[in-house]
Parts: structure tokens; C-alpha cells; sequence
């Protein structure tokens, strides 16, 4: 049980200057409404292992948290006594530009990141929402996906290794900082969407990349979705090297568009229209470029686009900055929204008459966003917060959840309103290997001192 | 006798061998061996090269070469569902005409199997461009200890949820059995250039490989091979690699046709830049094939050099590579032998070749102690024990090197989540020669900075 006198003893342990009780700010480290006792600043992994001790022996349950982005992913923590603020922890550790290797503290802001590497020429494509803020931690932690997957795959991809702190408070390491090594298990892949259930990240280790030199970028429009799925097939029939590839439905469209005007950003044409729209960025050498350009000119004109639009540097900048960012305007596009990340053989007409007839049936409006290859978010979203909104989106997350099934896909909720995200029925997310999973929770966590519950599933 | 061994100087005997044909005969001799309290080792082609698949505690040996079926392809998806028993190659053969292909390819390709590929977590010469078996494989359906059989990963997108796929690729058939894999097919390039450059010093084509990494050039692969190992790879198969050359680099660069030429432009003059004697383009794929041919045979070539070899497999930061290769020199003057080199360059990934005469026992203990310093200097120049031949019962009491207790602890702990009584595998990956809080000796430290 939490004691009365924790925000003393902790003192104790790292001073009075890294210890916050106040309650605003307790508020805001709060996660589903679920507010600490106290917030610790760790500036060392011996710190974070020092506060774990003490949590463990203190029977004390702590959420770490970087910019504290996407602390709405998942579900509301069981127990929160201690928020780890990681931000203290924002060095390099390690940068070998010339082995294209990097180690990182987990507090290390995405963009400052972006910024060193970019000197020598290199960057990471943690292309994740939130980018400003978020931190390399958290990013990982979140499992949220990058833009860029389609060409770079996603942080499973990349991440070479990690140093952690586990539940019985020491620290542990997995992989190491080279780019090809089989020595011991992959516990760093775990660590992966895990949202800080099983350890306290404190370093990662990534290969980094090039940075192309020319890049490019095309929004390409259609009238129905049969158009615009045609024309991703064609492109990946060609084979091109894509770093994005999305399918915009019409309500995704009306959406970007309308946040583009908003930001006084160029907005394409293709947008205007309320068509499903296909948006491709590439790189590489000018020759390269130049070459996808044409041949996705080439492919549009075997389709029946309406409108097709090679962008200039800077609304191909807006607009991919906005994609990269989808996740975050789509969860607060109103006041009751639910945000589903779906997974799916393969995406469909059938399928998007399916999930558009889901929504009809609920009196819901929605949107939908398909990323890369198998990663669809859907958006079903209502004016008001009322109880009878809450009973059409639950009615919703329950029938998509069971369309996708019958296709062989899976669900996972991103987001959803607190009285919604707590009923049962939206806590599925993994399957029959959840118990395997709950085994392995506890093999890193053994008495549940990281964010208890928070995790699919109730781990 | 004949699964005793494995392509590692190892050995271990199985009390019984069996051949499941499906998931449900493998479950139910997991079962079987679990009442009787015997150890149980899946076995895929027996190349590994770590004492992966050997019984080293006897028991039963589970080997798949009967569970050998492409189960499903689905070419639109770029997925294929294969028995752990199908050979690595076989993938590729069977989706080929559709312009598609699996991407990682083993030197020993036309012979191991996908599921060793899966437990070993297998590289290749490509790998530098795309990536280690796991990042070709969606999903896997496993049997445990136990006998339970699950299936973990997702055949499209991330799965939800932890990330087991990642963890049991790799984890060297000591957390589950492998009886279905899921892949994930590449499409074949529409351009693939081969370059072969000649040097007459090894430290040229090291700085050149280095240069070839800072300067963000990515080839699709990047092979070394020096002097001493080519000219027995021409006495055997006759690639065309010149006999008076130092050291030889086999480079390809794979895309679309612009970056092809861009990219094989930029390594050419890199080359030149460290002196390279000559820079050759394969005219054609018949040229192509014989360069790779040397490449992938060199093992077979050098057994016909000596009576037995070793081939090591240690991981350095490639912009270390030339002080790395001049060092694994003088470790071979120490102790008395020619080491070769023929390794994947471009990833740090070196593969020293020691050769003995396993008859002569201090030539033996010599080829061991050599090994282990050549190692041990791998990790510390901030390496790893193993690209991709696995710990296995080959460095398993080396991985105090790298990982402390607290390492271990937690590693035990996970192993324990799905094999608790150690029944399968056994004696695989944790050291044995002292309990973990025995283990004493100071991991380096491979995170970034000295603590």
C-alpha cells in the first residue's frame, strides 16, 4: 500500500529537486484520469534501478513516461503510485556514424535526434506521431507505427539492442551495437508496443540510415475506392521502392484538407474533391526519383484517376508531416471518437463497403487511412460524449472487431473514451497466446511494479 | 552416428531419433518424452555451426526432415506457409516464376532448412541489404515442452501484443519447437550488378569496405575473401578470383537500374580511392553465379587444405574492420596457424577459418584457444560472440563476455516461462560451468558507454 510519507522517503533517495507532489502536475502525468502520487526524475539508470528497489520493496506500482504523448494507448493502470519522468536521461551515448550505429538514451527527444544525425548525414525512421515532442523511449514503448514502414519496416526492423531495468530492480541488457548478432535472446524485440508493462527502457541501440538526397512526392485521386485500390496494386506490381504509400478514403481527405487550411498549408487538389485518394513519397538519387515520378504518372493513367498531382517540395512536406502525424489528429477529430488499428490480409472494397456499412448502421461518421501494407485505421467518431454515443461506438468496435475476425485479421484499439475503453469487450486486442504473454510479463515484472493492467488484455 | 554431429567441431548422441510428419506427432512425443523425464532437440539439416540440433544430454531427437511441405503460397500477399523440414532454397524455387523470392540465404541455402534458419535466427551474404531471418518470417506455430501447440506473430501486419515471433526466432529451439512458419516473400530486383575488386593488401580492401559503410552506399551484399582463402576457393571451383591478389571484395548492388549504376559507380571509385588493382563488372549471370559459387563453396574448398576446420563467427563495428583483420593475423602466428578470411564484410560479420588436424590433440586445444581469444577481441572492440552461427554449445560458456548475472537472471527467468524443466535443447546458450550467481567475470559493455 502506497505510504502517507512517500514523496519523503523517495526524497530520500534522490533529493528533494527531482521529486514532484504537486498536484498539478500529478494531474498532468495522469494516464485514463488516473493520477500518481508522485513524480521521480531519474538522471541515471542506476537511479531508475534505485527507484525500482524501492517500488518493489514499497509494493509500489510506477508508469514511466517520455513526453508523455501517447499515454492514452493501452488501458487505465490498475495501481499508479510513481511517474518515472525519462526526460532526464537525453544523452547520446554512442554514435559511430561511420558503422551507421547509435545509442541513445531513452529520454533523447525524437527531434533533437533527428537534428545530430542529420550532420553526418543519417537518420533513423522513427517517422512517429507527435514527432516534435515524443521521445526515443516512448516512440518504441508505444509500438506506434512510422510513416515511413512501407520502405524501413518498423522499429523491429532497427533496433539493434536495449538496457533496461527490470522488476527486481537491476539493470539488463539485450542485443548489443552491432548490426548483425545472434548472442543470446531478443528480449529488446519485446520491448517493442509493450508500453512500459514489462521494464523501465533506458538505452536503445539502432542502425541508422542514409539520408537520400532527392525525394519526391504524388497524391493521386479517384472516384471509388476499386480505383484507388487498383492503383496500389499497380504500383506494387511495378515493384517501386516507396518510403509511404497510403489510401485515403474521402473522409480522411475532407479531414486533412480541412487541418491544412487551418495551418495555411498549400492544400493538393486531390483533397478539395472528397475522392479516395492514394498519397506516394520515394527517394533516392535524381535519376531514381525522376524514374518513380513517371512511372507512377504512368500506372495513374492505366486507372481511372480523376486527378493526378506531383507535389511540390513543400506540400509534399506538409502533407507527409500531416499523414506522419494521422494518428494524433484522428483521435481528437471530436468529442466521442474511436480509433481502431486494424491488421488485414488484405484491404477491399468488399471490406470497405463492410466497415462503411458498420458505421451507417450506427449513425456514426468515420473515416479510414490505409497505411502501407496490412495497416488500416479506422475512425468512427461522434459530436457528443452522451451515453447513447457511447453505446454506437461500443456496438461499432464490437462489429469491426468481428468483420475482421471472419476476414483473418485482428483488431487493436487505439483510442476510445474512458467509459468506453474500460468495458470488457474492447480489451481484446491479443489472442491465444495471451497467456503465454501474462507469463512473460511476469518473468520481466514479477510482482507487477510496471504499469499494472495497462497493457491488451489487462497485463 | 550420422546425428551426432552438425557442421561445428561438436559432438552429442541421442538415445532415439524420430520423424514426425505433422504438429500433432510432434506434440505428442514432446508428451511422451516429458513423462519419461528425457531431454528432446529439434533438428532441422544438421549444418549448423554451433552444436545447435546436437543431443548434448542424449534423449530424444526430434528431426523434421519428413515435415518438408510448402503448406500454402499466396503471391498477391507475399506469404508463404512452409513446414520446418523445406529447404531454404525450395522457397525461392517455388515462388521464382512469380518474380519472387526469399531473401535470406545462408551459404548452405540448397541444404538447411527453414526451421534451423528460424532457431538460429540465420544470416547470409544478402542479409546486409534485407535483413536476418527474422525479418522475413510473419508467424510461427509451435509446439512447447509440454506439448501444447500455439502459434504466435500474425500472418499480415504486427500482431498485437508482445512481440513472441521475435523472441522465438533465435532463441535456438531451446523455448519451443518450430512446426509452421509463415514468411514473407521479397520481389526478385529488376537490376543486380556483381562487382568483383582485386587488392594486393588486405588493409585495402578493409579501409575500402569501411569507407563503402561511412559513405552510406548500401550494396545488396559485400563479401570478403582474402588471398590465402581464394587461391584454395581456385583449386576447387575456379570462380575467376586472381591467384596473386591480396584479398578480393564480391559487391553487389540490386534496384532500380538508376540507383544500381549510381551506387556501383560510387564503389567502384571507392575502391580506386584504397588502391584497388582492378575493379571487374560480372558480364552476365553465368559470371555472376561463378563468383558466388566461390564464395559459397569456399568451405568445401578449404577442406580440401587440411584435415579438418573451424569456422569462427564474431561481429565487430565495421569501421573497425582493418585493425580487426591485421590482429586475427597475429593471434594465428601465436599459435601456429594459417587463418583464413571469407566473410560478409559489410556487416562487421567475420568468419576467421583456423585449420587443424583434429587427430593431433594440441592442435585441437591450440585451434579452441585460438578461437576463443579471436572472440573475445571481437567483443572487445564493442562486438558480439555471434553474427549468425548461434551460441549454441559452441561459445555458450563465452557468453559471460557479453551479459552479467543480471543478464541471465532474466534471460533464465523468460527461458523458464516456456521450457521450466530445460527438457528441451538442453545445455544450449547459458553458460554451465557455473550457476548465473556464480558468473564473475565483467560483461563488456555493449550499450553505448563504460558504466
Amino acid at each position: 500500500m502506497l505510504t502517507a510519507n512517500l514523496a519523503a522517503k523517495l526524497e530520500g533517495l534522490l533529493g528533494t529537486t527531482r521529486v514532484i507532489a504537486a498536484e498539478d502536475s500529478l494531474l498532468s502525468f495522469a494516464v485514463d484520469g488516473v493520477a500518481p502520487a508522485a513524480i521521480i526524475q531519474p538522471a541515471s539508470a542506476e537511479e531508475v534501478a534505485e527507484v525500482a528497489r524501492f517500488a518493489a520493496s514499497e509494493k509500489l506500482a510506477i508508469v514511466s513516461c517520455g513526453s508523455r504523448s501517447k499515454l492514452d494507448l493501452g488501458m487505465p493502470p490498475a495501481r499508479y503510485d510513481i511517474a518515472l519522468d525519462m526526460t532526464g536521461l537525453c544523452r547520446i551515448a554512442h554514435y559511430d556514424a561511420g558503422d551507421l550505429t547509435l545509442s541513445v538514451d531513452a529520454g533523447m527527444p525524437l527531434r533533437h535526434l533527428e537534428q545530430a544525425l542529420a550532420e553526418q548525414q543519417q537518420f533513423l525512421p522513427l517517422a512517429v506521431p507527435c514527432f516534435e515532442t515524443s521521445t526515443v523511449g516512448g516512440a518504441v514503448a508505444s509500438g506506434i507505427d512510422s510513416a515511413l514502414r512501407q520502405q524501413y519496416g518498423s522499429a523491429r526492423d532497427f533496433l539493434i539492442g536495449a538496457e533496461f531495468v527490470d522488476g527486481t530492480g537491476r539493470i539488463c541488457k539485450s542485443g548489443g551495437l552491432v548490426v548483425k548478432n545472434v548472442t543470446g535472446y531478443d528480449l529488446h524485440k519485446l520491448l517493442i508496443g509493450s508500453l512500459g508493462t514489462l521494464c523501465v527502457i533506458t538505452r536503445l541501440n539502432f542502425r541508422t540510415f542514409p539520408l537520400a538526397r532527392f525525394s519526391g512526392g504524388q497524391l493521386v485521386s479517384f472516384a471509388s475506392v476499386e480505383g484507388a485500390l487498383a492503383f496500389r496494386r499497380g504500383l506494387e506490381a511495378k515493384g517501386l521502392p516507396l518510403s509511404n504509400l497510403e489510401v485515403l478514403n474521402p473522409g480522411i481527405a475532407a479531414i486533412l484538407a480541412a487541418i491544412l487550411r487551418s495551418a495555411k498549408s498549400g492544400v493538393p487538389q486531390g483533397l478539395e474533391r472528397g475522392r479516395w485518394c492514394v498519397y506516394a513519397s520515394y527517394e533516392g538519387n535524381a535519376a531514381v526519383v525522376e524514374r518513380i515520378s513517371r512511372e507512377l504518372e504512368q500506372v495513374a493513367h492505366h486507372t481511372d484517376a480523376t486527378n493526378f498531382e506531383s507535389l511540390d517540395k513543400s506540400t509534399d512536406e506538409s502533407l507527409g508531416g500531416m499523414l506522419r502525424e494521422a494518428f494524433e489528429w484522428l483521435r481528437f477529430a471530436s468529442p466521442a471518437v474511436l480509433l481502431l488499428r486494424i491488421a488485414l490480409p488484405e484491404f477491399s472494397a468488399e471490406m470497405s463497403a463492410g466497415l462503411s456499412g458498420i458505421l451507417k448502421a450506427n449513425s456514426l461518421r468515420g473515416a479510414m487511412l490505409l497505411r502501407a501494407r496490412g495497416v488500416l485505421y479506422f475512425l468512427a467518431q461522434h459530436d457528443t460524449e452522451g451515453g447513447a454515443a457511447l453505446d454506437r461506438l461500443a456496438t461499432t468496435a464490437r462489429d469491426v472487431m468481428r468483420l475482421v475476425a471472419e476476414k483473418q485479421g485482428h483488431t487493436t484499439l487505439l483510442h476510445a473514451p474512458l467509459a468506453l475503453k474500460s468495458r470488457a469487450s474492447l480489451g481484446a486486442g491479443v489472442g491465444e497466446d495471451t497467456g503465454l504473454m501474462r507469463r512473460v510479463k511476469q518473468a520481466f515484472d514479477p510482482q507487477g511494479l510496471f504499469a499494472p493492467g495497462r497493457f491488451w488484455g489487462g497485463l | 552416428m550420422l546425428y551426432e554431429y552438425d557442421g561445428s567441431v561438436e559432438k552429442g548422441r541421442p538415445d532415439v531419433v524420430v520423424f514426425p510428419q505433422t504438429s500433432q506427432e510432434v506434440s505428442r512425443i514432446v508428451k511422451l518424452a516429458a513423462e519419461h523425464q528425457v531431454p528432446i532437440v529439434g533438428r532441422g539439416a544438421g549444418t549448423g555451426l554451433s552444436g545447435g540440433a546436437l543431443a548434448r544430454d542424449g534423449g530424444v531427437m526430434i528431426v523434421f526432415a519428413r515435415m518438408n511441405r510448402i503448406l500454402e503460397i499466396d503471391l498477391e500477399n507475399q506469404r508463404a506457409v512452409v513446414q520446418p523440414g523445406v529447404v531454404n532454397l525450395d522457397i525461392t524455387r517455388a515462388v521464382d516464376k512469380a518474380g519472387l523470392y526469399f531473401a535470406p540465404d545462408p551459404s548452405s541455402q540448397k541444404s538447411c532448412t527453414i526451421g534451423g534458419n528460424v532457431a538460429e535466427n540465420a544470416g547470409g551474404p544478402h542479409t546486409l541489404a534485407y535483413g536476418v531471418t527474422v525479418n522475413h518470417i510473419a508467424a510461427l506455430q509451435l509446439v512447447l515442452p509440454n506439448g501444447e501447440i500455439v502459434c504466435v506473430g500474425s500472418k499480415h501486419g504486427d500482431a498485437s501484443g508482445y512481440d513472441l515471433c521475435g523472441l522465438f526466432v533465435g532463441s535456438e529451439g531451446t523455448l519451443a519447437l518450430v512446426t509452421e512458419i509463415t514468411v514473407k516473400l521479397a520481389r526478385k530486383p529488376e537490376t543486380v550488378k556483381t562487382l568483383l575488386s582485386i587488392f594486393d593488401a588486405v588493409d585495402d580492401a578493409s579501409l575500402t569496405v569501411a569507407e563503402i559503410t561511412a559513405r552510406g552506399i548500401t550494396p545488396a551484399a559485400c563479401e570478403m575473401v582474402d588471398g590465402w582463402t581464394l587461391r584454395a576457393i581456385e583449386d576447387y571451383v575456379r570462380a575467376g578470383f586472381p591467384r596473386d591478389s591480396a584479398a578480393v571484395l564480391l559487391l553487389e548492388v540490386e534496384g532500380l537500374r538508376e540507383a544500381v549504376e549510381t551506387q556501383a559507380d560510387a564503389i567502384v571509385e571507392v575502391c580506386r580511392t584504397h588502391c584497388a588493382r582492378e575493379v571487374r563488372v560480372a558480364k552476365d549471370d553465368r559470371e555472376r553465379e561463378l563468383l558466388w559459387k566461390g564464395r559459397k563453396n569456399a568451405f568445401g574448398a578449404l577442406g580440401r587444405v587440411a584435415p579438418s576446420n573451424y569456422v569462427l563467427d564474431g561481429v565487430i563495428p565495421r569501421s573497425k574492420l582493418p585493425q580487426a583483420l591485421q590482429h586475427i593475423q597475429e593471434i594465428g602466428k601465436k599459435y601456429g596457424f594459417a587463418i583464413g578470411n571469407i566473410f560478409h564484410a559489410g556487416d562487421g560479420n567475420l568468419h576467421p577459418i583456423v585449420l587443424y588436424d583434429p587427430r593431433d590433440a594440441k592442435a585441437f586445444k591450440n585451434a579452441i584457444a585460438a578461437s576463443q581469444e579471436i572472440i573475445r577481441y571481437c567483443v572487445d572492440l564493442g562486438g558480439a560472440l555471434t553474427g549468425e552461427h548461434g551460441v549454441g554449445m559452441e561459445k555458450n560458456e563465452l557468453m559471460t563476455l557479453m551479459f552479467a548475472e543480471a543478464d541471465f537472471d532474466l534471460m533464465k527467468r523468460v527461458h523458464d516461462v516456456f521450457n521450466p524443466d530445460s527438457s528441451l535443447n538442453p545445455g544450449k546458450i547459458f553458460p554451465r560451468s557455473k550457476g548465473c550467481g556464480e558468473i564473475r567475470v565483467k560483461a563488456k559493455d555493449t550499450m553505448g558507454s563504460n558504466r
